[in-house]
């Protein structure tokens, strides 16, 4: 099945060059040829290793810590814990345009009072050896009172449930409540009365839902070199979505000046949201400002599993109601999500995204942010939405096939558009979600016959997609070449995304200009590679840098035909003259102005620092068929098309990738992947074997459609596409569950041995 | 005269108002005049919180004029992955 390119009426009229086409990445060959340099591939003379000391426990208070015999073991250089860090005052500040509290970052890369999840970093070594390291860690002594703990969302929301932190008091409540507890926050989201909606309607769907926490699954580990010079200049090399980020928190939790870190981002291997945030980072420059000398770290999986990320798992109740001939009347959820250690889960921006792909008048979201014993969720694509939207998206699908509709034409008529109200306050502008539920009826996947013990389920998703700080500077070389300087990590093709809306506006070959990912100190302020932000806004950076260049390309030229510069115009790599009246001059390459800069006013940058508005929401709507095992329970994905509007796919190539990702590690999401915890409070499955994401021979060819619906903000149209398509697998894997077996499944992962149970039960009668 | 319309939570900052009509050019005499109206919400406005312009979505932004009779929404800021 070929994928497909569907372009809207708003597509911009500019013949285009190579926006659109699907060139090979600058990157490729060093990625396949093993050249590409990772987070645990930097090495420097005299480096030394450094290994963290994790808590066996879930909940204990550390009552002492004594490293003396680990400091006098030959080989170790240094020895940091809790009181190589200072406190922090709790406040929520903005760290690019997130909100940190860093007394609870710094009590997360370094467990202070007590430790709050197994893995929880207490003590970390650095030697001149990996064994040294091992060695060195099994000599620090820590003496812990265990604490009772507690691993569930509902749990952890009872009165009498272990309190992680004594001093929490719950925010968003009126008034606010006299006890602590394990309810950091509670948000809520409404729009008309949901009561007299619910009068209104004929059918109503309430159903319960659970989540699990699911980690982002990258397959390169948390890496990196530090390297403090004895006059506390650092130098910081690591694989993040955001070195500018990594840059900012690490200075603040040193007590360092930012000018005095300068922090280089390596080839990431995979972040999907889990690498926006430090742990290693600032346990490497402590280490290193200790020893003298660089230190390297890089976390073992077991490590990347109970120590970074995950995404919350949730607990959540939702009611939709609505007439008989399909038009939803009220829509209310309860959502519950599990934080980790400390404050701060996606329920926010989940509680803003349950029903945004639909037109309702009346809504009510509440949501809770809970802290569990396990490890702080981290970002993980589209934060939040593809929980709330998971359950949603089942009651929508329950409700139509109640009133006998069908489930994409119960959508249309329930269908977000421009100018409908969001269900989180404002009018969407020009988005693109009836475009995909039209070409998702049309797409012939969803009329081709099913066969035995198989079904098909749809679902649509929603992503806001964000703008932000951006630099980009665009040098033109001697030679008419150029060079790219961008901020962003590239992680999913955005130097071949990028280049190439450079080359449509300077009008030269995509081969003649090299990409960049420059360093913090030789760039300005970027914020990070998330929020489907980087073709959007380093692309806006980019252009605005490309056009800056060509300005002054055009100025040069004027000089040595000496005539105005707003009489020179530039078309196709060339300056022209404007017109007629500009008099009669050869037009002069790009390469032909370069090779003169020197003397006609020095070199040519082109520069832009934006703080890019206008990122365009993201819609998709996915079809999958199942085929379901009767005697094991096994589900197997047997086709699976994602629908879904891009705005305008810069490289149509790399949006099919963001959507095929998505969809597969939804997949895993929605049949497999789950943390699983004993009753002592220690994940048991903390590897690849037992934490079971799909590989390639578990997935069918995800065929893509590309709708395209022009983000008018955006030179070019574009949309983030890189976190949407991961919104609504779970929920079509469910739906067309229960077209295959008449079973509706509340809780995910729909493993083997549950879905055998379900059977079973439904054999029985149950 | 703008309209502004507070989401979520906010309306716990402003004794359960919801909406509000101000005379403010740009984002930034928008969070000035609703400090000065709503106390509690002040610690709020330049931090934590986005704003849409007639549905466009603005963070961080300042001078990001407001037409006059814009419905502007007060909502959290957004990240992602």
């Amino acid at each position: 099945m070929p994928n497909d390119v569907k372009t809207g009426s708003l597509a911009p009229d500019k013949k285009l060059k190579w926006v659109g086409t699907r060139p090979l990445r600058p990157d490729g060959v060093d990625k396949v040829t093993g050249r590409a340099k990772f987070g645990a591939d930097f090495s420097l003379p005299g480096m030394l290793i450094g290994k963290v000391l994790r808590s066996p426990h879930p909940h204990a208070r550390i009552k002492s810590i004594d490293t003396s015999k680990a400091e006098v073991l030959p080989g170790v250089k240094a020895v940091v814990t809790r009181d190589d860090f200072h406190d922090m005052e709790s406040e929520f500040v903005p760290a690019g345009e997130m909100l940190v509290n860093y007394r609870d970052m710094v009590r997360n890369v370094m467990a202070r009072e007590k430790v709050l999840y197994d893995g929880h970093a207490v003590a970390a070594v650095a030697a001149t050896s990996n064994a040294v390291a091992k060695r060195a860690l099994k000599l620090i002594e820590v003496d812990y009172e265990p604490l009772p703990h507690v691993i569930d969302v509902l749990e952890a929301m009872e009165p009498d449930a272990p309190l992680l932190h004594e001093d929490m008091i719950t925010a968003g409540v009126e008034p606010a409540p006299d006890k602590p507890s394990n309810v950091a926050k509670v948000v809520e989201f409404a729009i008309g009365d949901v009561e007299a909606g619910f009068a209104q309607a004929e059918v109503i769907v309430e159903r319960t839902f659970q989540t699990k926490p699911v980690h982002q699954a990258y397959i390169e580990p948390h890496a990196c070199v530090a390297s403090v010079s004895e006059d506390g200049q650092a130098e910081l090399w690591c694989t993040t979505q955001g070195h500018y980020v990594v840059r900012g928190h690490c200075a603040r939790l040193l007590g360092m000046d930012v000018s005095k870190i300068r922090v280089t981002a390596s080839e990431i291997g995979g972040g999907f949201g889990g690498k926006t945030v430090v742990y290693l980072e600032p346990l490497a420059l402590a280490l290193s400002a200790k020893a003298c000398r660089p230190v390297k770290m890089v976390m073992s999986r077991d490590e990347v599993f109970r120590a970074s990320g995950p995404t919350s798992g949730a607990h959540m109740r939702i009611k939709v109601g609505a007439t008989k001939d399909g038009r939803i009347t009220a829509a209310e959820a309860d959502l519950k999500y599990q934080a980790g250690a400390f404050q701060g889960s996606p329920v926010q921006p989940g509680a803003m995204c349950a029903f945004a792909p639909y037109d309702l008048e009346n809504v009510k979201v509440v949501g809770y942010d809970v802290v569990t014993n396990r490890p702080k969720v981290a970002a993980y694509r589209a934060p939040g939405a593809p929980i709330s939207e998971y359950a949603v998206e089942c009651v929508i699908d329950e409700l139509a096939r109640k009133l006998g509709l069908d489930p994409i034409d119960f959508r249309l008529a329930n269908a977000a558009k421009e100018g409908t109200r969001a269900a989180y306050g404002p009018k969407f502008g020009p988005i693109g979600l009836v475009e995909t539920l039209q070409e998702a009826k049309a797409h012939p996947h969803y009329t081709a016959p099913l066969g035995p013990d198989q079904g098909r389920g749809v679902a649509s998703g929603f992503w806001f997609n964000i703008g932000g700080e951006t630099c980009a500077a665009l040098n033109i070389n001697e030679d008419g070449t150029a060079a790219l300087m961008i901020g962003t990590p590239d992680i999913g093709g955005s130097r071949a995304s990028l280049c190439m809306m450079a080359a449509e506006e300077l009008g030269i070959d995509l081969d003649r200009i090299r990409p960049i990912i420059a360093d913090t100190s030789s760039l300005g302020y970027t914020f990070l590679t998330g929020g489907s932000r980087v073709t959007f806004a380093s692309g806006m950076a980019t252009i605005d840098a490309a056009q800056d260049a060509v300005r002054q390309l055009c100025e040069r030229a004027a000089k040595i035909w000496e005539i105005p510069s707003d009489a020179v115009e530039w078309e196709d790599g060339y300056a022209k003259p404007a017109g007629a009246n500009a008099g009669d001059f050869e037009p002069m390459s790009l390469a032909e102005v370069a090779k003169v800069a020197g003397k006609t006013g020095g070199p040519i940058v082109g520069h832009a620092q934006i703080n890019a508005q206008g990122a365009g929401p993201s819609f998709g709507t996915h079809i999958v068929d199942v085929e379901v095992d009767r005697e094991t329970g096994r589900v197997t994905v047997v086709r699976y098309t994602v629908v879904q509007d891009a705005g305008k796919a810069v490289h149509p190539a790399y949006v099919e990738g963001q959507y095929q990702g998505g969809a597969v590690q939804g997949i895993g999401w929605a049949l497999n992947e789950e943390y699983i915890y004993g009753e002592d409070g220690r994940l048991e499955n903390p590897g690849f074997l037992d934490y079971r994401i799909p590989v390639a021979s578990d997935v069918p060819m995800i065929d893509t459609v590309i709708v395209e619906v022009p983000n008018p903000r955006h030179p070019y149209g574009v949309r983030g596409v890189g976190e949407t398509p991961i919104v609504p697998p779970m929920a079509a894997i469910t739906n067309a569950l229960a077209d295959a077996l008449g079973i509706r499944f509340t809780e995910l992962p729909m493993s083997p041995p549950k879905v055998l149970e379900a059977i079973g039960e439904a054999a029985a009668g149950g | 005269m703008a309209r502004g319309v507070l989401t979520g939570n906010l309306r716990k900052f402003t004794g359960g108002e919801t909406e509000v009509e101000l005379e403010a050019g740009n984002v930034r005499q928008l969070f000035r005049a609703l400090g000065e109206r709503y106390p509690n919400l002040r610690p709020h406005l330049e931090e934590s919180l986005a704003v849409a312009i007639d549905g466009q979505i603005y963070q961080d932004a300042w001078f990001e004029p407001i037409p006059p009779d814009a419905e502007v929404h007060l909502l959290p800021q957004i990240a992602g992955g």
